[in-house]
């Protein structure tokens, strides 16, 4: 199988602009989690990372007319022309585009501002080909809260297919009422900003993003770079709304990643887990790597920093992963207080160094669907 | 390498009519409203399934669906779901913003996301197997050949079920098949066309 290189990458997100200033923000320990008073179905205020529209406009500006496309598109659009930018390998003729979202534009359904189709996701994904003059027609992966590892993993699958030369993949996903009133409406918002595996978790906090990344077979530069494995997929079969008490589906995707790629759990240097902060979402994560002997491992969720960005977190934790691999670091599971799962995890409580090679990421959601993949890196 | 496949069985729901390879399988022309016709369907199926009542119009055209295809039981546990549509689940996220005036629906919420349906499908069968749900404007036999094959190719699966399962307002369009290492039919674009097609328009 190919191990295609993650190459040029891109976070937008209240946090920063660009990845590298996503990164120093976390590092000092900010969160995007703020509490906002603009919705009727909070009467408290709710905690959220929202991103300003004027701060995307005034950025999009220098690219196009920030009037004729939606939110979601301009932060889409803005992450993947950082990402191309730089890619010498780049063809608006061969290269793919794989988007993941999973509402997309859902904030125009009562909303006359755009013309009625922009609420398709396949419309969403061509407005923004069209704006890259893509000539391959883009793949959109809607897939719930795994979909942007998924996506990662169809563009590989692609690529290796000869669909693609080399494809960029992108995702995003708004905190709209939308979603909001949804999962208020399953009472899973916590009160706080989320706190991922802590015994004073109340529940997920929501987040606005859009990320990108560039996945070619060639390196492009010399010097380390992060490859990808694997990635497998598997559905709990247990509930549709939530994941399964003995973490199967996690624990197959997680088992069968390993029996596939010849990667010995033991070689695994630190996992991005997928971390909601509900209850039974961490619960099942924490057992389900005490059943792959992985409980002694680095783990951190980046929730506490994003709040839960839907399809977009699994893309953006995957960038921050490739990142921390590179740069042999290992970042705090922010808002960790105390444990919180029946079985003890080994959460990273501070930031340090630590030489790093191969890393596991982690996704689940609803549907009972499950995502392992492993990311490793070498020096050419 | 690149091994030969087979479409083993196929489904087609269109215009409340059910084909099963290629031949008519079940007609209701009395009823034009899906949901008639969905519930008219589970019974001639003779189904006992009562989750099937608290799904969702799309999730029940997938889940029906491939009760008919696989004759009510998926016996080999690791075939995976490759599936799409066009629509996503635009029908019940309609559903579910008319109670967000009121009393916002956990119920018709979580119906809105289209892989459900997998979930659904997943949990009737006690498959653990691997899932993908695309959105494309139409019919793209490519995308489902092309992750089918990927599967297989990779060792992650011996069976694939995919997929199309679209509805837009009360209009449905599903065509599920069966993709194996066996069976009578050359697995390529060219096949999955021709049976797709014919009914339709």
């Amino acid at each position: 199988m190919n191990r295609n290189y993650l190459l040029n990458d891109a976070i937008i997100s209240p946090l920063g602009f660009t990845t590298s200033e996503n990164l120093t923000s976390i590092r000092n320990s900010e969160t995007a989690l703020k509490l906002h008073r603009n919705s009727r179905y909070f009467k408290e205020g709710y905690y959220a990372g929202l991103i300003d529209l004027d701060w995307i406009n005034s950025k999009f500006s220098r690219i196009g007319n920030p009037g004729k496309y939606t939110k979601l598109e301009k932060l889409i659009i803005l992450a993947i022309k950082q990402v191309i930018d730089p890619s010498q390998n780049f063809s608006t003729r061969s290269s793919g585009l794989v988007l993941s979202t999973t509402k997309g534009n859902i904030d125009l359904l009562n909303n006359n501002d755009f013309s009625a189709d922009r609420i398709y996701l396949w419309k969403m994904a061509q407005v923004i080909a069209d704006f890259f003059e893509l000539k391959q027609k883009p793949v959109v992966v809607s897939n719930a809260c795994i979909s942007g590892a998924l996506a990662i993993k169809t563009a590989n699958d692609f690529i290796e297919s000869g669909r693609f030369k080399n494809a960029v993949v992108a995702g995003g996903d708004l905190v709209s009422d939308f979603v909001l009133s949804g999962f208020q409406s399953f009472q899973a918002i916590s009160s706080k900003p989320c706190r991922p595996f802590s015994n004073d978790r109340e529940g997920v906090s929501l987040g606005e993003a859009a990320a990108a990344i560039f996945i070619d077979q060639e390196q492009s530069a010399v010097g380390e770079s992060v490859h990808y494995i694997d990635a497998v997929t598997a559905n709990d079969a247990n509930h549709i709304s939530g994941p399964s008490r003995t973490g199967e589906g996690l624990y197959q995707s997680i088992s069968r990643l390993f029996n596939n790629s010849g990667v010995d759990p033991s070689k695994v240097d630190y996992i991005s887990a997928h971390g909601t902060a509900t209850n039974f979402n961490d619960e099942m994560e924490s057992i389900s790597f005490n059943r792959a002997e992985l409980n002694y491992v680095p783990v951190n969720s980046f929730k506490g920093y994003y709040g839960h960005t839907l399809g977009a977190s699994a893309l953006l934790e995957t960038i921050l992963t490739k990142k921390c691999l590179l740069n042999n670091e290992l970042l705090a599971s922010h808002n960790f207080t105390e444990s919180g799962v029946s079985v003890n995890l080994n959460i990273i409580r501070e930031h340090k160094r630590k030489e790093l090679r191969t890393a596991l990421k982690t996704a689940s959601g609803f549907g009972g669907c499950n995502l392992a993949m492993l990311l490793q890196k070498q020096s050419l | 390498m690149s091994e030969v496949l087979y479409i083993k069985n196929s489904v087609l729901i269109r215009d409340a009519k059910v084909y099963q390879n290629g031949r008519l399988y079940y007609e209701d022309t009395k009823s034009p409203d899906i949901s008639i016709f969905l519930k008219n369907l589970y019974k001639s199926e003779k189904i006992r399934y009562s989750k099937y009542f608290k799904m969702d119009d799309l999730s029940k055209l997938g889940f029906i669906g491939t009760e008919i295809l696989f004759g009510g039981n998926i016996e080999n546990k690791e075939t995976a779901l490759v599936f799409g549509n066009a629509a996503s689940c635009l029908e019940t996220d309609r559903y579910y913003s008319e109670t967000m005036e009121e009393f916002p629906s956990p119920s018709l919420f979580v119906y809105t996301l289209p892989n459900i349906m997998l979930g659904e499908i997943s949990i009737r069968h006690q498959l653990r197997s691997e899932n993908i749900f695309f959105i494309s404007e139409k019919f793209d036999s490519s995308l489902f050949l092309e992750y089918s094959k990927s599967l297989f190719n990779q060792g992650k699966t011996d069976n694939v079920l995919c997929g199309w399962v679209d509805l837009q307002n009360n209009d449905y369009d599903v065509f599920l098949w069966e993709i194996a290492r066996s069976g009578k039919t050359y697995l390529n674009e060219e096949e999955l066309k021709n049976i797709y097609l014919p009914t339709h328009e």
